[in-house]
């Protein structure tokens, strides 16, 4: 089951001064699960984000009506692992109708634009599209 | 007490000396006193991952830029940060950063823009340090308070506005975009998501030569002879030229700056940081799209 909804998710953040929010997203970085033999051994299966100016792939599985996501990015690339680590902590394990029902511009509402470029925000609204996008197609 | 040159073989080709140090001189030279190392980043976590020992950060994004204004930081908020990072004004600043010092160069311009006398690139920046296996730490320096003298901005010099590049037609203009973004395919890198300019295409006359162009394997930059072959055989510069080069917001073409002024000796060059998200959003300036340079118009004056 996701660990996080978007409302606490939002909320987390928002009650931390900017620097903060850093750190928090620096925790989820740490935090994002390593991919699975299945799919390490199969780059071909993923699907690179092109939004991402960070080389960050990703694949959707869904089973028994369940949302499951793997990425990987490299540990040079903090600030897109952690908020491929942030969709993972809020999409993970939901019904494919409650992924789907994610608000597409929540990433604007965690209150990073000012710590993290605007156009790394667009990176991680590319991310959540595609994962809905596979998510549609694999339901 | 002054800090030595680097006095590397690969640098004494270039035209300045003292404005590089390889990461074995850095590792040597680490702890000394009167030297400070500041990571920037395009990745702004990436300093919290592991620095190089000692080193302090500063983000371009929330230390540099003013919070309201599009422009750089007053006069006053420049003496806060290098007072609250442990800077005095004769300390020598050995700014190093990821992809090829992209952002770091961005930084090193900052700095100039505010007359620090002393500040240095590290050749191939934070990825060569990584790759040569050399020591990263998590802990942040507890540097003392230092008492920065208040600084003037000079944005005469090596800073050029709207206005200068309209009156600079006929003499060379770099676009260090991509060519997709050159040629008004796209108004925002590859890779990165569509960001604002109303119109794709590139300022008349301006040659195209890719930021990265400059970088060779590890990041580090080209030999004199190579950096000659891009910009003097490729794009026509001539020696004692007045170049303006511009990118998107002007952090790209600060590495392209670094190499033109600093490495390739012209005199006269400065850097539009209004660039292409100004230029292409501005109401009756001319513009070119293709592959082609296009005739310059007349200089506005």
């Amino acid at each position: 089951m996701a660990t996080e909804t978007v409302e606490s998710l939002v909320e987390d953040f928002q009650s931390l001064a900017v620097k903060d929010r850093l750190n928090l997203l620096l925790e989820f970085s740490e935090n994002l699960p390593s991919l699975p033999a299945r799919y390490a051994d199969h780059p071909d299966l993923l699907e690179r984000v092109e939004e991402c100016q960070s080389p960050i792939y990703l694949f959707v599985e869904v089973a028994d009506e369940t949302v499951h996501l793997f990425f990987t990015a490299p540990e040079e690339a903090p600030t897109t692992r952690g908020f491929a680590s942030i969709l993972h902590a809020v999409i993970d394990g939901l019904p494919v109708e409650k992924a789907l029902a994610i608000d597409d511009d929540f990433p604007s509402r965690i209150g990073l634009s000012e710590a993290v470029s605007p156009l790394r925000m667009r990176g991680m609204r590319g991310m959540l599209a595609r994962i809905k996008r596979q998510v549609a197609e694999k339901q | 007490m002054p800090i030595e040159f680097d006095t590397n073989k690969k640098f004494e080709e270039y035209a300045t000396q003292g404005v590089l140090v390889s990461t074995e001189w850095l590792a040597a030279n680490l702890n000394r006193d009167g030297l400070v190392v500041v990571e920037s980043d395009e990745d702004v976590l990436l300093y919290e991952i592991g620095h190089i020992p000692g080193a302090v950060k500063i983000d371009w994004h929330t230390d540099l830029n003013d919070p309201i204004t599009r422009d750089y930081v007053s006069n006053e908020a420049f003496k806060a940060l290098m007072d609250a990072k442990g800077i005095s004004a004769e300390d020598t600043v050995i700014i190093y950063g990821d992809k090829s010092n992209w952002w770091a160069s961005y930084a090193l311009w900052v700095f100039k823009l505010f007359g620090h006398n002393d500040v240095r690139l590290v050749d191939g920046g934070r990825d060569k340090w990584i790759a040569e296996g050399r020591e990263l730490v998590k802990d942040v320096p507890s540097r003392e308070i230092s008492d920065y003298p208040l600084p003037t901005r000079d944005d005469s010099t090596l800073r050029a506005f709207r206005d200068d590049v309209l009156a600079h037609f006929g003499n060379p203009l770099i676009d260090v975009r991509s060519t997709e973004e050159y040629t008004g395919e796209r108004t925002h890198m590859p890779a990165y998501p569509e960001e604002g300019a109303l119109r794709g295409g590139h300022i008349p006359s301006a040659a195209s030569v890719p930021w990265a162009k400059a970088a060779g394997e590890n990041g580090v930059f080209k030999p004199r002879q190579e950096l000659e072959e891009i910009y003097l055989d490729g794009a026509g510069l001539k020696k004692g030229d007045n170049v303006i080069a511009y990118c998107r917001i002007g952090e790209r073409s600060s590495h392209t700056w670094f190499v033109l002024n600093y490495l390739l000796g012209f005199e006269n060059v400065r850097n539009y940081d209004g660039s292409w998200t100004e230029w292409g959003s501005l109401v009756g300036v001319p513009i070119v799209k293709g592959i082609e340079p296009g005739t310059a118009p007349m200089a506005r004056r």
